[in-house]
């Protein structure tokens, strides 16, 4: 791949624009269209564009084995910890209403969806590049 | 409403085309351009959500994922071997018509059960009287979150979200056992 130079670049210039999109999906997903796996899934396109551009060896210099294997769990547990918390707060497992230390039952409420939505979004976007990243791999030796 | 028309006609001969194309890396493709006009369909009928997903999921990663899993195997469907025609011709002739007369009357049968159905987005059909009008109406006061799609899929169903993370998470759990090679670098 190394005479692609419109790829190449254009991929360069793309690749922000498409991770700073899935954030805004993320983060959007109260008000409008989209969410945590929807901006998740973009935001693991984005390595997966990088990887097939650069190589998968260029695209696990990014994103290292290391940090893919610790995020997929990550968004799940934050997921389920917000769960937690509001047992602690007094209420039901996922009754954002009563997590603890805001007050405001809408404001909480908020918070935990948000809070979720970003789980989603960690985890989704670490699965997906894990699974692209293993299965393009050839089996080298 | 003709745009309607255009759509479901160009989804159907994708499905078709991406049956019958011997070429795996070009039926991979065709299901991608497929997923892309079910996007545009679910943008009609004002189900955004859904779009947004059907776009990013099925025409984005799993026509990557296809084709990286193509990439370990081979590009071109093997043509079935002939089968020996046995001592009865007649037999397996007869036998090759039986599927296509049960799809045939699965077809009718179907097409018999729509007669039944409401019409398309009824407002007093009983999937719209359940508890759509409770979310319509309580969902914004109850946890202030304006997308009353998020809010379901967040809050009232947040059990179902955690479960879908949990087989997301799962998957990708499968996939590093099966295909990482242990006690290599």
């Amino acid at each position: 791949m190394t005479e692609h130079v419109i790829i190449k670049t254009i991929s360069r210039l793309m690749i922000p624009f498409i991770q700073l999109f899935a954030l805004y999906v993320i983060a959007h997903g109260e008000l409008g269209p989209g969410g945590g796996f929807q901006g998740g899934v973009i935001m693991g396109a984005s390595f997966i564009l990088y990887a097939m551009v650069f190589g998968l060896e260029e695209g696990r210099k990014r994103i290292s084995r290391k940090t893919s294997d610790f995020f997929s769990p990550t968004g799940l547990f934050i997921y389920a910890a917000i769960g937690i918390f509001c047992i602690l707060g007094g209420g039901l497992y996922l009754e954002y209403d009563r997590l603890p230390l805001i007050g405001d039952a809408i404001l909480a409420s908020q918070l935990g969806i948000y809070g979720i939505e970003i789980g989603v979004g960690i985890t989704v976007s670490a699965v997906m590049t894990t699974l692209f990243f293993e299965m393009a791999r050839r089996d080298e030796d | 409403m003709i745009i309607d028309f255009v759509l479901l006609f160009f989804v159907v001969i994708c499905a078709v085309a991406a049956v019958s194309l011997k070429d795996l890396l070009g039926a991979v493709i065709i299901l991608g351009a497929y997923s892309l006009l079910m996007a545009l369909l679910w943008t009609r009928y004002n189900s955004v959500d859904v779009a947004f997903t059907e776009a990013a999921v099925g025409a984005g990663i799993t026509t990557v994922l296809l084709i990286a899993a193509l990439s370990r195997t081979m590009r071109h469907e093997e043509a079935p071997e002939g089968r020996a025609p046995g001592a009865f011709p007649w037999f397996s002739r007869i036998t090759r018509l039986i599927p296509l007369g049960v799809v045939i009357l699965t077809g009718a049968v179907l097409i018999y059960g729509t007669l039944d159905m409401p019409n398309f987005s009824d407002p007093n059909a009983p999937a719209n009287l359940h508890v759509a009008p409770y979310y319509i109406e309580k969902s914004v006061p109850e946890t202030g979150v304006i997308n009353f799609v998020t809010s379901i899929l967040a809050s009232y169903r947040g059990y179902d979200t955690l479960g879908e993370v949990t087989v997301i998470f799962t998957a990708g759990i499968c996939v590093l056992i099966l295909l990482r090679r242990r006690f290599h670098d």
